[in-house]
């Protein structure tokens, strides 16, 4: 779990140029990382490359907070 | 391919991040030689830019301002060019826009405002651009802009875009004939699809990705770096005898019927 977190926050902080210490579970990319639309799409890419799998549109557009990511990302690599 | 482009300059309108189309061609392009000018939207995409660019050591002749929505930023854009570099060779054409939701379901739900947009953002502003960059294309030149079968064929859930890239193809044939007087090329490129920010935004994309791999003649699919070197193709003086053509960089797909 943690692993997965890290993981995905260092790919957080470098794509969105954010402080570490903002990307929390609860952090929202819209209200809190600052993130537009295009930026989600981004990230969802970059996860995508990361943990070699795919995350189906439907499912793309429920992730709203960093911990939404962990959780998917958890969900999958089980 | 080095030196094919040795001290011409080439402005290159549409590197969103790593995986634009238009980052692929710059590739391309920095490794022939050429003098590179960019343009950007926001000053958020400026600072992507300036960093991926630094990350891969190539050096940028010009960074400018360039909204294609907006007439004025286009001659503005164009204008600073003018003055600081003088002469342009080639212009990069890798910009397109629809609203996210008319890029799924049906074709018929198309809103009017959605239509314009898209065709605005994807097709009018090459005319734009073109219009612009022939006043510096002063030696002759090379305009390139990026297509997608869409245009040609029906590809479900891409709709309101290939609807676009069918005016930005008949654009292209236009405009070539209209610059073509003073030595100027227009062109595109036809890319198979590739995974970019772009091509995200239309619904069901992984799937359209995996059909390419498995039906088109060279059975993979198409990256950044084969559509740099085929714009880079257009851009250069080996392409000194064609104009107004869609070429297509799809691994063959587009010859196949069933």
């Amino acid at each position: 779990m943690a692993e997965v977190f890290d993981r995905v926050k260092e790919i957080i902080v470098d794509k969105l140029d954010v402080e570490e210490s903002k990307v929390t579970m609860e952090a929202s990319f819209k209200d809190d990382l600052d993130a537009d639309s295009l930026d989600v799409v981004e990230l969802v890419m970059e996860l995508e490359d990361e943990f070699d799998m795919e995350i189906a549109d439907e499912e793309a557009e429920k992730i709203n907070t960093v911990g939404d990511a962990v959780n998917y990302i958890n969900s999958t690599q089980g | 391919m080095s030196g094919l482009l040795q001290g011409k300059n080439i402005v290159v309108m549409g590197v969103a991040n790593e995986r634009s189309i238009a980052w692929g061609i710059t590739k391309s392009l920095h490794n022939a030689g050429a003098n590179l000018i960019f343009t950007n939207r926001q000053e958020r995409s400026y600072q992507k830019l300036s960093k991926l660019l630094e990350k891969n050591n190539i050096e940028a002749k010009l960074i400018v301002s360039c909204d294609v929505a907006q007439d004025e930023s286009i001659t503005a854009a164009f204008q600073e060019i003018k003055e600081s570099v003088g002469v342009i060779h080639g212009v990069v054409h890798s910009v397109a826009f629809a609203n996210r939701d008319e890029l799924k379901g049906e074709y018929a739900d198309t809103s009017r405002e959605g239509f314009l947009l898209a065709q605005e953002i994807s097709a009018y502003s090459l005319v734009a651009v073109t219009k612009a960059a022939k006043e510096v294309m002063t030696e002759g030149g090379s305009i390139v802009t990026q297509t997608y079968l869409g245009s040609e064929r029906v590809i479900k859930n891409y709709n309101v875009m290939g609807v676009a890239k069918a005016s930005l193809e008949a654009s292209v044939r236009y405009l070539a004939e209209d610059v073509g007087k003073y030595g100027i090329r227009v062109n595109a490129v036809s890319a198979g699809p590739i995974r970019t920010l772009s091509a995200k935004g239309v619904s069901g994309f992984n799937d359209i990705n995996a059909t390419i791999e498995e039906k088109a003649p060279l059975r993979r699919n198409v990256d950044q770096d084969q559509v740099g070197d085929a714009t880079l193709f257009f851009i250069s003086d080996l392409a000194r005898g064609v104009t107004g053509e869609v070429l297509h960089v799809d691994s063959g797909y587009h010859i196949m019927g069933l």
